[in-house]
């Protein structure tokens, strides 16, 4: 029996582990691959050969995308509206999460209260009454509505939480000192709680572009033209005529609009994957 | 802003330096929490009572009116639409699907990749990246690799002998592929808040564990489950309620078939609301979600505080 010694049987145990967390990985890390892989092809190959590499490296998909519909104009389209959210969340939620934690007044814990609860409603709950009020105010098929739901909505309030919670933490006194200087109350803010909440401001500022980015039911709501469509819904667009999916040219643009978050991410995993715990652990 | 002059302050304490100081501080704080309370009234508050309002209407859009007709709304989805009951059987199964197995994956992934090894890093990488992944993207990537005999799993399937069904035209297989897809995506997700809860943990705890003689099992059962607890309340608090708003990825997916199979709250809103334009039902269906999901929060709160 004793042919192995103790350190060889946690070697042994810990490469079993690995291998099992890499099988398990497959469905994590396969569609990526197969995304881009699928973009290459030709519409003939795309269902042929299950092959990784294209037989026939199709590299005009990546120019009819564009051609297909105005898909520069789309990809741009989403990147100034996410943004634009993102900074005007991090200035409205960190003024609101500062007025939370720091200044005391009449009604704080009851704006709190209604806050909070607001995170537990589903956005599908108000966003009838919200398509007739920006319907009222003329603001249908305009990028207004892509910006002002998502920074006044669940998202922006818990942005506003996690930065009180991050002021919370942080020490009175340089702030008390800021006061003494004759700083007033939004110098304060500005110039000695801002700087100090780098990591809290990173992470409103990671999840709130990727949600822009990201948002679907919104645009699908209320934009109507093609110039003012954004990427999820350009990419959900390829279709012909009848509705059926232009896959090669579907799979080459949603290369194109998961490729750079995906690269952004692995090379800030770490950061972002710690503004996610951080958002999470106060869900 | 330039900063006040201090003097200007001191006059002003010298008056009424109590009241006026708390006075200036309430008025700063409403300075600064305005914007966001405005936003909250006008795009969440006001939609709220509104909604109340058109889930006791009928709109004609033609002539643009509404009549007031009661709870007639509700009538006609608690017991005249039979589509109504489909689509809450729907949303128990993929909440009951989704929920328990996202929320033990992630547990055994967080459990997994909580010690440090070669590698770590890079399955957390792995495991993490569907979620800051568009759900459109993921849910067209899917579509894809879940074609009938064509697609890619049916073909390694076929390599071992299996016969796949055709996934997303079968109602059962439909809802399945939906449920799984969804979790591989979302469960990265809670994996980290586990791991975070996990290294939380003083490994003292499970040393003395270990000394008197209780095996990774007990450890596991005794120690570390307990100790999760306000973690796991949490995560399924926000993984019920998130399975309940899901919406684009059944919209890609599926688009709710096939036969409404996959049809579920969230979309079923959208369709009449948004497609077929029946604001006083879409309105109530509304409410209606907004009461289960509150009874969904409160009855796991007040199981949770009766546990421990």
């Amino acid at each position: 029996m004793g042919g192995l010694t103790q350190k060889q049987l946690r070697i042994v145990n810990q490469v079993c582990w690995t291998l099992a967390l890499a099988v398990a990985a497959i469905p994590f890390v396969f569609p990526f691959l197969w995304m881009i892989s699928s973009g290459f092809k030709s519409a003939s190959e795309i269902f042929g050969s299950p092959s990784l590499v294209p037989r026939e490296w199709q590299w005009r998909n990546f120019v009819d995308v564009f051609t297909y519909q105005p898909f520069a104009r789309q990809y741009f389209n989403s990147l100034y509206i996410a943004l634009t959210v993102t900074a005007l969340t991090l200035v409205i939620s960190s003024l609101a999460g500062y007025a939370l934690a720091r200044l005391r007044f009449a009604g704080a814990g009851l704006i709190s209260l209604f806050l909070v609860s607001a995170l537990m409603v589903p956005e599908e709950v108000t966003m009838i009454p919200n398509f007739f009020l920006i319907k009222w105010a003329g603001l249908i098929d305009t990028h207004w509505p892509l910006i002002m739901l998502p920074v006044f909505g669940p998202q922006g309030i818990m942005a506003t939480f996690l930065m009180r919670q991050y002021f919370l933490a942080l020490p009175r006194e340089l702030e008390e000192a800021g006061k003494m200087d004759g700083l007033s109350r939004f110098g304060v803010w500005w110039r000695i709680a801002l700087p100090m909440s780098r990591p809290a401001l990173a992470a409103v500022a990671i999840i709130t572009f990727l949600n822009s980015w990201n948002l679907f039911l919104e645009p699908l709501i209320f934009i109507s033209s093609l110039e003012k469509f954004t990427l999820p819904l350009a990419l959900s667009n390829f279709t012909d005529p009848y509705g059926t999916p232009l896959w090669h040219l579907q799979l080459a643009a949603t290369t194109l609009a998961v490729l750079p978050i995906l690269i952004v991410y692995l090379i800030a995993q770490r950061q972002i994957i710690e503004s996610f715990a951080l958002s999470g652990v106060k869900g | 802003m330039p900063a006040k002059p201090t003097t200007g302050i001191v006059t002003q304490d010298a008056s009424t330096p109590w009241l006026t100081l708390k006075m200036r501080e309430a008025m700063e704080a409403w300075l600064f929490i305005g914007p966001t309370l405005a936003g909250f009234l006008i795009f969440f508050i006001g939609p709220l009572i509104a909604v109340v309002w058109y889930s006791m209407t009928e709109w004609n859009l033609l002539a643009q009116q509404a009549t007031f007709v009661g709870l007639d709304n509700y009538d006609d989805a608690l017991f005249r639409n039979p589509d109504f009951w489909l689509v809450v059987r729907n949303s128990v199964i993929f909440a009951l699907g989704l929920v328990p197995f996202n929320m033990a994956l992630a547990l055994a992934l967080a459990i997994s990749l909580s010690r440090r090894f070669v590698g770590v890093v890079f399955f957390r990488t792995v495991f993490f990246a569907p979620v800051v992944t568009s759900a459109v993207a993921w849910a067209i990537v899917w579509k894809f690799l879940l074609q009938g005999e064509a697609g890619f799993v049916n073909q390694m399937l076929a390599h071992i002998g299996i016969n796949g069904p055709n996934w997303l035209r079968e109602p059962d297989w439909a809802m399945a592929a939906v449920i799984v897809t969804r979790v591989i995506k979302m469960v990265g997700l809670n994996m980290i808040l586990y791991i975070a809860a996990l290294q939380a943990i003083p490994r003292d705890y499970e040393a003395a564990a270990r000394l008197e003689g209780a095996s990774n099992w007990q450890i596991f059962r005794l120690v570390i489950w307990p100790l999760l607890g306000p973690t796991t309340l949490v995560i399924m608090v926000i993984t019920t309620i998130g399975s309940f708003k899901v919406f684009d990825h059944i919209y890609l997916m599926t688009g709710g078939g096939p036969e409404n199979g996959t049809l579920v709250l969230a979309f079923y809103i959208y369709k009449q609301g948004f497609e077929f334009f029946d604001v006083g039902y879409a309105s109530a269906l509304a409410m209606i979600m907004f009461v289960i999901v509150m009874v969904l929060t409160l009855v796991q709160l007040a199981l949770r505080r009766r546990d421990t």
